[in-house]
């Protein structure tokens, strides 16, 4: 069962949905983009449906919103401290697919990542409602079918958006209730089927010692140029840098905070979670791809690459990470000893 | 048979007289260098009818048709119509030909239409000046670049537009990678400073190059959208005072740059030695002053909030001629 709203309707449940909650969807910021008189597409506070991109992958991934580029946690003085506050107005975002399974990943890692769980990301994700938003068909690069993240349950309302409104379903009563004087219709979400991108993901057993030493790395040295664009935009990298800023005119106050790091920018070499690197960019290379497909699924079960492909969009290098898996895969294929 | 044309009246219609006696040279203004296949293709086939098939590409960005035979000027401007028509050149009279030589075809860079460091559409801001100034008689050369680079060597020009990117910072986005202040300092001037796991910029070095912008992996630097530029101006060529241009106006719009660039026509028409065959605007700048020149094109212009205007300038250069400078008692 589902519901079909003009977008006129829809925008009154958004301004009903706003009364309490920040609504955050993909959001087209004109002129703001890389190159000059192109836009940026993120993700941004919105009133109206007609703001949402639905048409285009946003360029960086929703997670900024639950783990903030600059989180702020608590303030300190000589006599203690105060935990920052965050809104009191609850959060909802629409968001694709891969990106929700993206969510369990940064769940994963911040919630079941050891004996606690993470304060501060926590009290923001206890407070997210999720549309999904359909992915009728694949973006360009997109492998999210390889990595079987194509596909979610995990919504509370999915949503069609068009020029000729939105057709809805919801998953939660509360929903329902807000959705039940509109139109009915018979409306479940599609799910893409097939990427053209299609992406080999090496068994796990069968990764040996051998592929890290590989000489497929090496290229990288010349190749990748540690911009860091690949991890900022990433929907699934979480490593962070824990900083005290002391306050220049009262140094015993300030405040500790969080930003975001990344294992394939120069200066961050030693990450939350204590990976130490080496400096060449083989080695961060190797490091985040073998993290990405396979450490993470040795601990967790499942992959974290969730293949929205943004790394591969981004790339000023035109470095493929989806080629990458695949050159694993055939190295692997090949006994994994190096091709001399 | 001996020719009797009137030389003047060939070169205001962008001929040459040419070394070669009885041929001429056509120039074609191509603004902003941008160009199809479709006029390219006209060029050779000027070229071919009536010329010897060579072109010479000129460094303001036109083309040259060489050894066209003079008695054939009328039928080449046939020709030419299609060119003036197609590359959008001001004309009264296409069929007659290029209707003035004197201010040159503006030059541009490539621009935002292909390159990533460009601050802008150069090719579109060439064709609204181009619009605006031409036809003219008086030698004004123009030149558009998109960014500090300045690839189209504005500042050899008398007028050089450079695009600047007004850059701005989200604190928030930024993660403290310092990929910004060192690309600055690498390529540009050295105006971003890491301070506490973020960025200070000192706007008064900041030329606006947006080498940060490219280099930031959260796009914490953007660009504001209302476009700004820089305006070098007097710079030249030539056998007496070589010089580059020098700084005028700093972060200022397209709008106001026009508006320069007409008044300074009119500043021309005022001061110009009619007793010589042409004279130079920025001789004629030398001439009358800096200060004057100043006051008279600035009057009546209402400048935007932030430009930055020379109060002086010190143009440079070397003069060929020692005697300018050193006389004999
Ligand atoms: S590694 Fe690339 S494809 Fe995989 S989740 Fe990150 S950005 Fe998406
Ligand atoms: S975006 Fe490309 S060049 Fe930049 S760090 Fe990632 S792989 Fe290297
Ligand atoms: S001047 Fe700047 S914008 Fe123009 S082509 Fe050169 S680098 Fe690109
Ligand atoms: S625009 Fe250029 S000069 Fe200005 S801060 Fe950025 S990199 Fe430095
Ligand atoms: S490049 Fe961007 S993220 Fe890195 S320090 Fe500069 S502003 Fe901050």
């Amino acid at each position: 069962m589902g519901f079909k709203l003009s977008n006129i309707e829809f925008n009154d449940i958004i301004k009903e949905l706003s009364k309490n909650h920040k609504v955050y969807a993909p959001k087209r910021v004109e002129s703001r983009g890389r190159f000059s008189d192109t836009d940026l597409i993120l993700y941004k506070e919105i009133e109206a449906v007609e703001e949402i991109v639905y048409d285009k992958k946003s360029t960086y991934s929703p997670k900024e919103i639950i783990t903030p580029i600059t989180q702020t946690m608590f303030y300190f003085n000589e006599d203690g401290y105060k935990e920052a506050n965050i809104d009191d107005k609850k959060i909802v975002i629409f968001i694709r697919p891969c990106d929700i399974n993206a969510l369990r990943r940064l769940d994963t890692i911040f919630l079941k990542n050891g004996d606690t769980e993470d304060y501060y990301y926590k009290r923001l994700r206890e407070k997210v409602t999720i549309i999904m938003i359909e992915c009728k068909e694949s973006f360009e690069n997109c492998f999210c079918v390889s990595m079987k993240s194509n596909k979610t349950e995990k919504y509370d309302l999915a949503v069609r958006i068009s020029d000729e409104g939105v057709l809805c379903t919801s998953n939660t009563k509360e929903f329902t209730e807000l959705l039940s004087k509109y139109k009915e219709v018979d409306f479940k979400p599609k799910f893409v089927k097939k990427n053209i991108n299609v992406v080999n993901v090496p068994n796990i057993t069968d990764i040996n010692k051998e592929i890290f030493n590989h000489e497929m790395w090496d290229e990288f040295n010349a190749r990748c140029i540690a911009c860091g664009r690949c991890t900022t935009t990433c929907s699934t990298c979480t490593c962070f840098n824990t900083t005290d800023l002391h306050y220049d005119d009262n140094p015993n106050s300030g405040e500790r905070r969080r930003t975001w790091a990344s294992c394939h920018i120069d200066g961050f070499t030693t990450m939350a979670g204590g990976h130490n690197f080496r400096k060449d960019n083989a080695s961060r290379m190797r490091f985040k791809a073998m993290h990405k497909i396979y450490d993470y699924q040795k601990r967790f079960g499942e992959n974290m690459c969730v293949g929205c492909s943004r790394c591969d969009d981004i790339c000023p290098q035109y470095i493929k990470f989806s080629s990458t898996i695949n050159k694993i895969s055939n190295v692997l294929k090949e006994g994994g000893k190096d091709g001399k | 048979m001996s020719l009797d044309i009137n030389t003047k009246k060939l070169t205001k219609n962008a001929y040459r007289v040419t070394k070669n006696r009885n041929y001429t040279a056509l120039r074609v203004r191509v603004p902003g260098g941008a160009i199809n296949a479709e006029m390219l293709s006209i060029v050779s086939e000027i070229a071919e009818k009536f010329g010897d098939g060579s072109v010479h590409i000129t460094t303001r960005q036109g083309f040259q048709i060489n050894m066209i035979p003079l008695d054939k000027v009328d039928e080449v401007n046939k020709y030419a119509k299609k060119l003036i028509i197609g590359l959008e050149i001001n004309a009264v009279h296409p069929e007659n030909g290029y209707p003035a030589a004197g201010t040159r075809n503006v030059s541009g860079c490539v621009g935002n239409r292909e390159c990533p460091i460009a601050q802008f559409n150069t090719t579109d801001v060439v064709k609204r000046i181009e619009k605006i100034i031409f036809p003219n008689d008086f030698h004004f050369k123009i030149a558009v670049t998109g960014c500090p680079n300045d690839c189209i060597k504005a500042h050899s020009q008398d007028f050089g537009i450079i695009g600047q990117a007004d850059v701005e910072y989200e604190y928030s986005r930024c993660i403290g990678c310092n990929a910004c202040s060192k690309r600055c300092k690498k390529v540009s001037t050295e105006a971003l400073t890491p301070k506490n796991g973020k960025i200070i910029r000192d706007s008064r070095r900041c030329i606006g190059c947006g080498e940060c912008v490219l280099a930031c992996p959260t796009s914490a630097w953007t660009r504001n959208p209302n476009k700004k530029y820089k305006l070098v101006i007097m710079g030249r060529t030539g056998k007496i005072n070589p010089r580059v241009a020098m700084p005028f106006i700093e972060w200022t719009t397209e709008k106001i740059i026009t508006k320069i660039i007409l008044k300074t026509y009119e500043f021309v028409d005022k001061y110009i030695d009619r007793t010589l065959p042409k004279e130079h605007i920025g001789y004629i700048v030398d001439r009358v002053g800096f200060k004057e020149f100043k006051n008279f094109i600035l009057e009546g212009i209402e400048m935007n909030d932030g430009a930055k205007i020379s109060e002086s300038i010190n143009f440079g250069g070397y003069f060929n001629d020692k005697d300018r400078i050193f006389k004999t008692y």
